[in-house]
């Protein structure tokens, strides 16, 4: 197992490193002068050139690159074109409502698909599958910039039951959690009837029904707990979705996340900060997903000899 | 020919979409960039069966045109993203190697960045515009047909008429090309079809961004951003290009699960 994770580390330490270099070659993808973009073609030549010192770009590329990736290690992204704030302040006031979204969306998509996959697996191809196998594959098809859209108009504007476009208590969290975790929900309920259903037809199911267990024992202690290995890694899949469905979310009910930052960040042309929302939004994902492999590893010792 | 009766219902949807999208000039009652002051956000009915958006453009018309941006963008990028990730897959599968050492590290720092984010942060670089939007799923839209590949040539290389064809003396060309890609081709084609929703949705959630076509440009994605400006007033803006997209997708879905069941039926279907 620690050889396992040591070598995960090592995964992690060059795919970080590859996506640091990535994010700082963005800047230099842009056509045109970086700085006349920024700041406008009618901005004071001696403010130009202050920012372009600013940002390093009047240096040499090395220097520029060795510049930003130890910025990066000691946990300076820059700063931000117009407010002139360190990019990570920025972005870490708008940590704390990310990541209410996410964890609002994730326990919208476990109270659906956990009940829907269960039920379906219990009885497949019967109603209650047939349903929730319309519901999954409307919910992944239906994408989120218009399920948004569509549920301000039924609750927020028909039925006037829910507010919308502010954060502040639960019932606000309620609209965009639906809206970004339905799809999340519609996979995974998915995959816990397939994994389930699998899992149901081992003979230590039926070990276990001969004993003489209740059968909803049987289906969650020993069914459920098995069949959960295939899904974590779904999960750890399904956060990088979120992660990206939650700019779109953000956008749709002004929510004041990373993804709104990211995008006034591009509204404004303010590439410091979108450079430095990227490599946080990415570094997450990354270490999510270590984190899913390492518990898929631990759950299941078979995978560590892959 | 296709057990699953779903699939028919994909090809019925999509040749729906795709005969609007052929005869757009001839089914559209009106120019889709003809805006009309008095007529804004009019709705549905007997004339302008779907009403009009915020600057009176009568929605029917922008949705057909709109199948025309969606599902060329959507055919361009599946083509040329699956034809460089189909080579390299060969060549990085088939060699082995330094090469598929550098290959699948790039591919590992490429799926480092979660789905959508890369492609959002290049056209923020390189400019909003449909072209740059091709430009960035391209960029991005081989890994998984490169992944693909790659798998299924490790697990062929080894079979024995792949070593009689090179003992055979027979070129590494004509190998990948005419004894191994036609082996996995089918499984390739199924990824094609889920590709093809997968680019739907990323362009229109890129110009539901504001990040693609120029204001105006009947796309789908463009039209559902209009419609949230007028969410309050105008609900009806909204309804329609979001149906429509996701017809398109459930029938590329419906399609790939037809294809997938009738070209390995092993497949587990979710």
């Amino acid at each position: 197992m620690v050889a396992y994770i040591v070598r995960r580390l090592f995964l992690l330490i060059f795919v970080l490193f590859g996506v640091v270099t990535l994010v700082f070659f963005l800047i230099h993808l842009i056509p045109g002068d970086p700085v006349d973009i920024m700041l406008g073609d009618y901005a004071v030549i001696a403010d130009k050139n202050e920012l372009r010192h600013d940002l390093g770009l009047d240096q040499p590329l090395y220097q520029q690159y060795y510049r930003y990736l130890s910025g990066v290690l000691q946990g300076d992204l820059g700063i931000s074109v117009h407010s002139r704030k360190p990019v990570l302040d920025e972005i870490l006031e708008r940590i704390p409502a990310s990541a209410e979204l996410m964890w609002g969306s994730m326990t919208i998509a476990f109270l659906i698909s956990f009940p829907l996959g269960i039920l379906s697996a219990i009885k497949p191809y019967g109603f209650i599958d047939s349903f929730s196998m319309l519901v999954a594959f409307i919910g992944v098809a239906m994408p989120n910039f218009w399920l948004g859209p569509l549920l301000i108009i039924l609750f927020a504007i028909q039925l006037d039951w829910l507010p919308v476009n502010e954060r502040g208590g639960l019932e606000n969290l309620i609209l965009p959690a639906i809206t970004l975790g339905t799809a999340m929900a519609a996979m995974l309920s998915r995959m816990i009837r397939s994994s389930l259903i699998d899992v149901l037809g081992e003979d230590f199911i039926q070990n276990a029904r001969a004993k003489g267990l209740k059968e909803h024992k049987v289906i969650i202690k020993h069914g459920l707990r098995n069949a959960l290995i295939p899904v974590i890694t779904i999960i750890g899949l399904q956060i990088g979705v979120l992660l990206s469905g939650a700019i779109i979310t953000e956008s749709i009910f002004d929510w004041p996340g990373l993804g709104s930052l990211l995008l006034d960040g591009i509204n404004n042309r303010n590439y410091p900060l979108v450079q430095g929302c990227i490599l946080v939004i990415s570094t997450i994902y990354v270490i999510v997903n270590l984190i899913t492999d390492i518990s898929y590893a631990w759950v299941d010792p078979r995978v560590r000899l892959v | 020919m296709f057990k699953n009766k779903w699939t028919y219902l994909g090809f019925f949807i999509l040749g729906v979409f795709l005969v609007c999208a052929i005869f757009a000039p001839y089914l559209a009652p009106e120019d889709p960039y003809q805006i009309s002051l008095v007529k804004q956000l009019a709705l549905p009915s007997g004339d302008e069966i779907l009403g009009r958006d915020r600057n009176g453009g009568d929605i029917f018309s922008r949705l057909l045109f709109g199948a025309r941006i969606s599902l060329v963008i959507s055919v361009v990028v599946v083509a040329v993203s699956g034809l460089i990730g189909i080579t390299l897959g060969l060549i990085s599968g088939y060699y082995g190697g330094w090469i598929d050492t550098v290959l699948m590290r790039m591919v590992d720092i490429l799926l480092a960045f979660p789905p959508l984010l890369l492609a959002i942060a290049l056209v923020a670089v390189l400019g909003p515009s449909l072209s740059n939007i091709v430009i960035a799923l391209i960029v991005l839209g081989w890994v998984p047909f490169a992944r693909l590949v790659r798998g299924q040539v490790l697990s062929l290389k080894q079979r024995n008429y792949i070593l009689a064809a090179k003992t055979s003396g027979q070129a590494d060309v004509r190998i990948m090309f005419v004894h191994i890609l036609p082996n996995i081709i089918s499984t390739v084609i199924v990824q094609a079809t889920f590709a093809l929703a997968s680019v739907i949705i990323s362009e229109s959630s890129l110009s539901f961004l504001g990040l693609g076509a120029p204001p105006g440009t009947p796309s789908w994605g463009a039209m559902l951003s209009e419609g949230k400006r007028v969410i309050l007033d105008a609900p009806h803006v909204s309804i329609f290009p979001g149906l429509a997209i996701m017809l398109v997708v459930i029938g590329f879905n419906f399609l790939g699960d037809g294809l997938r069941d009738r070209f390995d039926p092993k497949t587990n279907r979710l």
